[in-house]
């Protein structure tokens, strides 16, 4: 992975004194609050509800066990027991005091962390595929050019005060595990002709408006991507709306210049670009930063572990995790682990110092020193030896951390909502909770098999709602919060925005309401082979929506 | 209003002029980009020195023909948060080769003053900081990531000095 060499190095800590300068100045009554808000806000730091919360960038979702360790020790030391991963493959600490946030800030950059742009309406922290150099369905590895990104994007002195906040997806795989369709840009890295470049797509979002992105560039080639992002950011700076927060994203600029006149806007800023602000990466840059991504040593090993089988053979609990957990790897002998953290009654994201130690340790001894946060808020190691899955699973079971769901009906992308969010009109967490009661059965849970269930407490979709397969979005009815249900939604490379079936639920009646729509679909689908996803958009959403409604 | 530029508090001889006032005496005068375009033969012939205020909306290639005869542009900033003026100024600076001063009008915070020198401001008239914290400011990094309207090269480069 990338190491911080001195220039990066600098860069942080020199945040991290500005940061404390700014928190002495706040806390000695120097500065007031509205005063101090821009501030903190392009440093991470939220006021929440009940306190202050903090956001740590986990730039494409990667991490080492030393990171994750200093991870652990921030929320022993500075929080409740625990952190909170999010769906922008970043971390939360909800209950940090302010006075310890440039303490806090210090200690992350001893392990080249920051919190720099992880809040604002500034580019965000910069997210990827979680199975990025490990996927047997990748072109390459993207997380080089989500590093590339970073660094330019990083204190971008033209685009720290954009219309609205801005976020940038990379992927390399056919099988977008990115949701690039629902980013501001979404970049898909292609080859042609021996030139690497990248598809590129823009204004896709979640939101009270969702909108999946359009295709304004069909390949860029490397060199020249950074002066195509510059000349998008360029006509989105110039030309977003400011007069109103919820028409400010840029889906809204496509949506109202359209397409065509968007694309030829941009086109016309990139040639333009070329010719007098021309970022001339250096050919020696690109390679340097791929040089941290080379793939580690694995093993010469055999397609089929015995030790595996026999170990699956012997213990149940370990096959029906295997069948859930794993994800196919490019090497032969190796497996991507997803470790959930979605157990039922738990909260979607949440793990312990003492899980996060764990995790640690198990990538330090079985997995390259590497981690991933994925953006359905688990975490992945990524490359972990078939003959070492057994001992790696014992581990994980003991730390409460073996749930058999990645990508199941209980592995919920669930977000705050009103227990933490000031935004939120509706609780989320308990919702999700009750649905995976329903559904902890983990037989009947494997007999549904893949089916994504996102929960947002408020019409700002940080649950990704839209593109759940089945959505639900909390809202507030009179003082009541009311459920409403959406289906069919999707955020891989077949992204749709899902559909409102009808009237929204009380809370107590979700849980059953999901139950006749899963069992509809276990009445109608051609065989366990076929996902409710591919059956809902075979037969159509009718028997869904007349299941919701029917009285039990 | 208090004025620094190039990293010292200066006199502000500059005075700006709605478009619906006349220019008095002899002096030196901002006017808005339309009357600035509407009226710049017969400001180049009188007796006041003329420069542009530039909106947020404004469109810096208006200016491009006269950019030679220009001593001043300002950019106002009606609000910290509205970021159009980084891209006028880039713009200004990079892609038509302004020379003169750049400055920086309106909500001009302490904080956003090492974006906007970056960008290519190089005077800010700001009522919320003190000379100490404008030039505490401009330092507070060391290396940038990115080219820019300043002369500070990015560390891409500086990685790989040939």
């Amino acid at each position: 992975m990338y190491r911080y060499d001195e220039f990066d190095a600098r860069i942080v800590k020199e945040r991290v004194d500005q940061f404390r300068g700014q928190v002495d100045r706040r806390l000695s009554g120097e500065i007031l609050e509205d005063e101090f808000k821009p501030l903190r806000l392009q440093n991470g730091v939220y006021l929440q509800l009940h306190a202050y919360m903090l956001r740590v960038a986990i730039p494409y979702g990667q991490l080492s066990s030393r990171q994750l360790r200093r991870l652990a020790v921030i929320a022993r030391d500075y929080d409740r027991g625990y952190g909170h991963f999010t769906t922008r493959q970043n971390i939360q600490f909800n209950w940090v005091g302010l006075k310890d946030i440039p303490d806090i800030l210090e200690s992350l950059a001893e392990v080249e962390m920051h919190a720099i742009q992880t809040s604002g309406n500034c580019i965000r922290n910069v997210t990827s595929d979680h199975f990025a150099g490990a996927a047997a369905d990748e072109l390459m590895d993207p997380r080089p050019w989500c590093e590339i990104i970073r660094q330019w994007s990083t204190f971008h002195p033209e685009f720290a005060f954009l219309p609205r906040k801005f976020k940038i997806a990379v992927t390399a795989a056919e099988h977008d595990r990115a949701a690039i369709r629902v980013h501001d840009i979404g970049l898909h890295i292609r080859e042609k002709d021996g030139v690497t470049g990248f598809e590129v797509l823009v204004g896709g979002g979640q939101g009270r408006t969702p909108h999946i992105a359009a295709l304004v560039n069909e390949f860029v080639p490397e060199t020249e991507i950074l002066d195509y992002l510059e000349a998008i950011m360029r006509v989105y700076n110039r030309h977003g709306r400011r007069d109103n927060k919820y028409k400010a994203r840029i889906k809204i600029l496509v949506a109202e210049l359209g397409h065509e006149e968007f694309t030829r806007q941009v086109n016309e800023e990139y040639a333009a670009q070329r010719s007098h602000e021309k970022i001339d990466l250096p050919g020696g840059e690109i390679e340097r930063v791929h040089a941290y991504f080379a793939p580690p040593e694995f093993a010469d090993k055999p397609a089929v572990s015995e030790g595996f089988e026999r170990a699956k053979a012997a213990d149940p609990a370990f096959a029906r995790w295997a069948d859930a957990n794993l994800h196919p790897h490019k090497v032969p002998g190796y497996a991507s682990v997803t470790i959930s953290l979605k157990p039922v009654g738990g909260v979607a994201g949440d793990a312990t110092d003492a899980q996060m130690m764990v995790a640690a340790h198990l990538a330090e001894t079985y997995a390259f020193d590497d981690i991933r946060v994925t953006h359905a808020q688990n975490l992945v190691l990524a490359h972990v030896a078939l003959d070492d899955l057994y001992d790696v699973y014992r581990e994980l079971d003991a730390a409460g951390l073996s749930t058999p769901n990645e990508s199941r009906i209980t592995d919920m992308i669930v977000c705050p909502g009103l227990d933490y969010c000031n935004l939120a009109n509706a609780r989320s967490i308990p919702v999700g909770q009750a649905i995976q009661e329903v559904f902890k059965d983990p037989d009947y849970e494997a007999d549904i098999g893949k089916l994504h269930i996102n929960i947002s407490g408020c019409i700002n979709a940080c649950g990704h709602h839209h593109v759940g397969h089945i959505g639900v979005l909390g809202v507030d009815k009179k003082g009541e919060e009311f459920y409403q249900i959406t289906l069919g939604g999707r955020a891989d490379e077949k992204a749709v925005v899902g559909d409102i079936a009808g009237p929204g639920l009380k809370a107590d009646d979700v849980p059953g309401a999901v139950k006749r729509i899963v069992d509809t679909y276990r009445d109608l689908r051609t065989s366990r082979e076929e996902r409710f996803i591919d059956a809902l958009e075979r037969i159509g959403h009718e028997p869904f929506k007349e299941a919701i409604y029917a009285a039990d | 209003m208090p004025l620094i530029k190039n990293g010292a508090e200066a006199e502000d001889v500059w005075k700006y002029t709605p478009d619906d006032e006349p220019l008095h005496g002899v002096g030196s005068y901002t006017v808005s980009l339309e009357r600035y375009v509407m009226e710049a033969s017969s400001f180049r012939e009188g007796n006041h020195t003329i420069g542009v205020r530039l909106k947020p909306d404004d469109d810096p290639a208006a200016l491009e023909p006269y950019l030679d005869g220009l001593a001043l542009i300002e950019i106002d900033f009606p609000k910290y948060t509205d970021g159009r003026g980084y891209s006028q100024a880039q713009l200004l600076r990079r892609r038509y080769g302004y020379e003169g001063e750049l400055r920086a009008v309106g909500h001009v915070l302490r904080d956003q003053i090492f974006y906007m020198n970056r960008s290519g401001f190089d005077a800010y008239e700001t009522a919320h900081a003190d000379l100490g914290s404008v030039l505490e400011a401009l330092s507070e990094y060391s290396a940038v990531y990115q080219p820019g309207a300043d002369d500070r090269k990015p560390v891409h480069a500086l990685r790989h000095k040939s």
